[in-house]
């Protein structure tokens, strides 16, 4: 009787402080709505916006309504992540991989490389990309073009933009290509099992991948050009480049500063991945007479990669977030359009911020269950 | 003496290839130095390609040559091991080598060399360097924000009694050891807040949590007669109950005034800011997130499902987002949930805030050192017959800490590294009152030099932290 109790009241007195706690917070949200004359409910996400923004991968102005605003905001939000991610990825594996170098100089490099970005603070590092380093490049009259193609200027980094015929047949050609690759590895991995033969997968993957994509090429109708910006006089001293892509200044200095400071963790966690490993496993593994390839490719990576991913998938989580402080330098992100101009606009401050933190709430926590899932499927099976 | 193989360099002829390759290195390195430090292209004669990849070649083959194992030469040995390996290696060592050299006037010049130190105007920055004159006149704003020039004594002075108190620790003699944990954990914060509640602040001593200070002081004194069955409930009912008596009851609204400080001016937190802002800031969110993260992890471990679950809700919702939107969120919703005459100072709510957030990352960190326990431990101590807090405080969480001292110094610093975002609420640390001097007509165009300047500091404060965790780290290493 007396140990149910002990279990019981606990729990109930922590039970009845949460719901005081927000039982206050909605009462007295209610009552300060009340007095203020606003209404709660998500009524506004379909009504015009009446504002614009910068830069947005889909269609948008000010005639479309806050849902889309949302959705330009989050898509530029993923944009930035994404590239941020891939940029980081290389980078922290490259560092990592250094840090373990027995040459004395790449070693230190890469160890300075570490210390440096990862000390400093990434709203420092976004705001020094943006206000100072790249103030600092030319107007877009004495840009100097990288291998002809290419302009850095302080109005952004303009790259040619392809211009497709027939894309649709390019893409389905692509994706025939990776099915036939995944069928053809179950395929050798089963010959292997039964006949303990090894095909050539590699080769025959680079190939088809290859291939198949000229093949639409010649075949299917699919064309490609670029179109490479050009120079366009305003005014006497206004110039802008006409055609091709522009990254805007916004864009190249997040992704660079988060690239960075996030290439500094993923190189440790490689790090501590690949020295994870023990030194036995590599001698078993020679003495059984797999040649260093094999050794890295069987038994090394197998065995780092568990270490490696799900730290790594942190991070990556950790760019999303920190994708975030665009706000600051005015990157037209998920927090700064709707969590800042749309709010401005609106007054709807509980219904917006809630569901800018539900987006990235949901956005974190899909991620984490399939990290828990791929945990689950490569940890080590113990009898 | 035997043939010589250029492509093989052996032992044989060791002499020959050591003078050989060591002369090619160095011509190599001599030229690129020349190149950066004095402008002079001694291979300018080539054509513009090759004169560029031409010491990249010398010092390659130089390298080759040299490259003799067992060679009996202890320099050389130790040299070819550790730059010097393979073919890659040495392309690799020589490029990084070259990129130092290149870089260093440059970066010397715009440091030092062309850099202006003297005046306290802009005119004297019209060099190419940097115009460490900018952090001159500024330092003073970047260190206290808008704090007035003539109180600023009052932080100073704060923060050196607070450093002193803080290094008590270290000339404690092994009698008073044993009570450092209680001074650290309970009383230093407590004299911490009241230096900066009454002397940075200047606030009245009977202000509204005074008495909720002397409530627990003497609810904790009393709460030493209790017998321990019922110090739970005693916890639970009677500080709340001495608070509401001191307020309503004993003291009235007219003391408030009557406590202040004899002249010190009231400085609202508004006007705080700078490098000592960031100091408060990280200061207060460090207290106060191990607690409540200690606290989480010790829910989401407990056997009883609706505090695990509600633990993992908590822990959960704030690591899923971003820390600006939890300011976003305390600078424009949380007043909604207040009742309407109920301010809290934005200061306040930003230390709330990211004292929350941090506390559900200290609170994983912390689970892993549980889950890290051998069940051996838990088990022991229950065989012991220690109660849930007796096992957990003497027991499991000495050990467990000990584990993730790494992992809580990282929370920490991201935690320093997080302070800039507080630009959010409005207030202003030493990042924002850079962005608000770059801004000033006056002195337009020294983004840069402000940046570093701010880099410099936070590096080193990090940098310190790591490096202190990590001797921490090794001083609680117990062997297993």
């Amino acid at each position: 009787m007396n140990f149910k109790l002990q279990k019981i009241v606990p729990q109930l007195i922590t039970v009845l402080a949460v719901v005081l706690v927000f039982g206050f917070f909605s009462y007295n949200a209610q009552v300060n709505m009340e007095n203020r004359g606003i209404d709660f409910g998500y009524g506004f996400l379909s009504q015009e916006s009446s504002f614009d923004v910068q830069f947005s991968l889909i269609e948008y102005d000010g005639s479309h309504s806050y849902f889309r605003a949302y959705l330009v905001g989050l898509l530029n939000t993923i944009l930035v992540s994404v590239i941020g991610i891939i940029i980081a990825t290389i980078l922290g594996i490259i560092v990592g991989v250094a840090r373990l170098s027995p040459n004395y100089l790449i070693n230190k490099f890469a160890a300075f490389y570490v210390e440096f970005f990862r000390n400093i603070p990434l709203l420092l590092q976004i705001f020094f990309w943006y206000f100072a380093a790249l103030r600092a490049l030319p107007l877009p009259q004495d840009a100097d073009a990288m291998f002809g193609v290419f302009f850095l200027t302080i109005k952004g980094l303009y790259v040619p933009a392809f211009v497709w015929e027939n894309f649709n047949v390019f893409f389905y050609s692509i994706v025939a290509a990776i099915i036939a690759i995944v069928v053809i590895r179950i395929h050798a991995r089963k010959v292997q099992e039964t006949q303990g033969k090894q095909l050539p997968v590699l080769w025959i993957s680079l190939g088809l991948i290859f291939i198949l994509p000229l093949l639409s090429f010649l075949i299917g109708g699919v064309s490609l050009s670029f179109e490479i910006p050009k120079l366009k006089q305003l005014a006497a001293t206004s110039y802008k480049y006409e055609g091709g892509l522009n990254l805007p200044p916004e864009l190249i200095a997040l992704t660079l500063s988060l690239a960075l400071y996030t290439a500094t963790f993923i190189a440790e966690c490689v790090r501590a991945g690949i020295q994870g490993v023990g030194k036995g496993q590599k001698e078993a593994a020679a003495s059984i007479g797999l040649n260093p390839n094999q050794v890295l490719k069987l038994v090394v990576m197998p065995q780092a990669l568990r270490i490696i991913i799900p730290p790594t998938t942190n991070q990556y989580l950790n760019l999303t977030k920190n994708s975030s402080l665009a706000a600051a330098i005015a990157y037209p992100d998920l927090v700064l359009v709707f969590a800042g101009t749309a709010l401005m606009q609106t007054g709807k401050a509980i219904e917006i911020v809630s569901i800018t933190m539900l987006t990235y709430l949901s956005l974190s926590i899909s991620i984490s269950i399939l990290m828990n899932w791929y945990n689950k499927k490569i940890a080590i099976k113990e009898k | 003496m035997s043939k010589i193989n250029f492509l093989r360099p052996d032992k044989d002829n060791l002499n020959t290839f050591l003078y050989l390759g060591s002369l090619l290195f160095s011509i190599s390195v001599l030229d690129v130095f020349l190149n950066s430090f004095f402008n002079v292209n001694i291979t300018g004669f080539l054509p513009t390609l090759l004169s560029f990849v031409i010491p990249l070649v010398i010092g390659f083959i130089g390298l080759h040559f040299i490259r003799i194992e067992h060679s009996g030469y202890k320099f050389l040995d130790s040299l070819n091991k550790n730059i010097n390996t393979n073919s890659f290696n040495a392309v690799l060592s020589l490029l990084i080598i070259f990129v130092i050299i290149k870089a260093t006037p440059p970066i010397l010049s715009w440091f030092f060399v062309d850099a202006s130190f003297a005046g306290d105007s802009k005119d004297v920055c019209s060099g190419s360097g940097a115009c460490w004159t900018y952090i001159k006149v500024w330092f003073n704003r970047f260190m206290y924000g808008m704090y007035p020039n003539a109180e600023q004594w009052r932080i100073n002075l704060s923060f050196i009694s607070l450093a002193l108190l803080g290094s008590v620790g270290y000339f404690a003699t092994e009698k008073f050891k044993k009570y450092l944990t209680l001074y650290y954990v309970v009383i230093y914060p407590f004299i911490a807040f009241l230096f900066i509640f009454f002397f940075i602040s200047g606030g009245p001593v009977f202000f509204d949590f005074s008495y909720g200070i002397i409530a627990a002081v003497i609810s904790i004194i009393l709460g030493f007669f209790i017998p321990s069955r019922f110090k739970f409930y005693y916890f639970l009912i009677v500080p709340i109950t001495l608070y509401i008596v001191l307020k309503y009851f004993v003291f009235y609204e007219e003391l408030i005034e009557l406590g202040k400080l004899d002249g010190l001016n009231w400085v609202e937190t508004g006007a705080w800011g700078g490098l000592s802002l960031t100091f408060i800031i990280s200061f207060f969110c460090l207290i106060f997130c191990f607690p409540i993260g200690m606290a989480f992890a010790l829910g989401r471990r407990s056997e009883l499902p609706l505090i695990r679950y509600i633990s993992v809700g908590f822990i959960e919702f704030w690591r899923g987002v971003p820390l600006i939107t939890v300011l976003f969120m305390s600078a424009v919703m949380f007043p909604m949930f207040l009742p309407e005459d109920f301010f809290i100072d934005k200061l306040v709510r930003a230390i709330i805030a990211i004292s929350l957030f941090e506390a559900a990352y200290v609170a994983e960190v912390i689970r892993g050192g549980l889950q890290a326990l051998p069940r051996g431990q838990y088990e022991a101590a229950k065989s012991l017959g220690m109660g849930y807090w007796k096992m957990h405080i003497f027991v499991i969480l000495p050990q467990a800490l000990k584990l993730v001292i790494p992992g809580i110094a990282n929370t920490f610093l991201a935690l320093v590294k997080d302070t800039p975002l507080i630009f959010v609420v409005g207030l202003l640390e030493i990042v924002g009152m850079l962005n608000l001097a770059k801004t000033n007509p006056e002195w337009l165009g020294f983004a840069m030099e402000g940046y570093v300047f701010a880099a410099i500091i936070f590096w080193i404060i990090c940098y310190a932290m790591s490096k202190y965790s990590y001797n921490l780290e090794q001083k609680y290493k117990t062997e297993r």
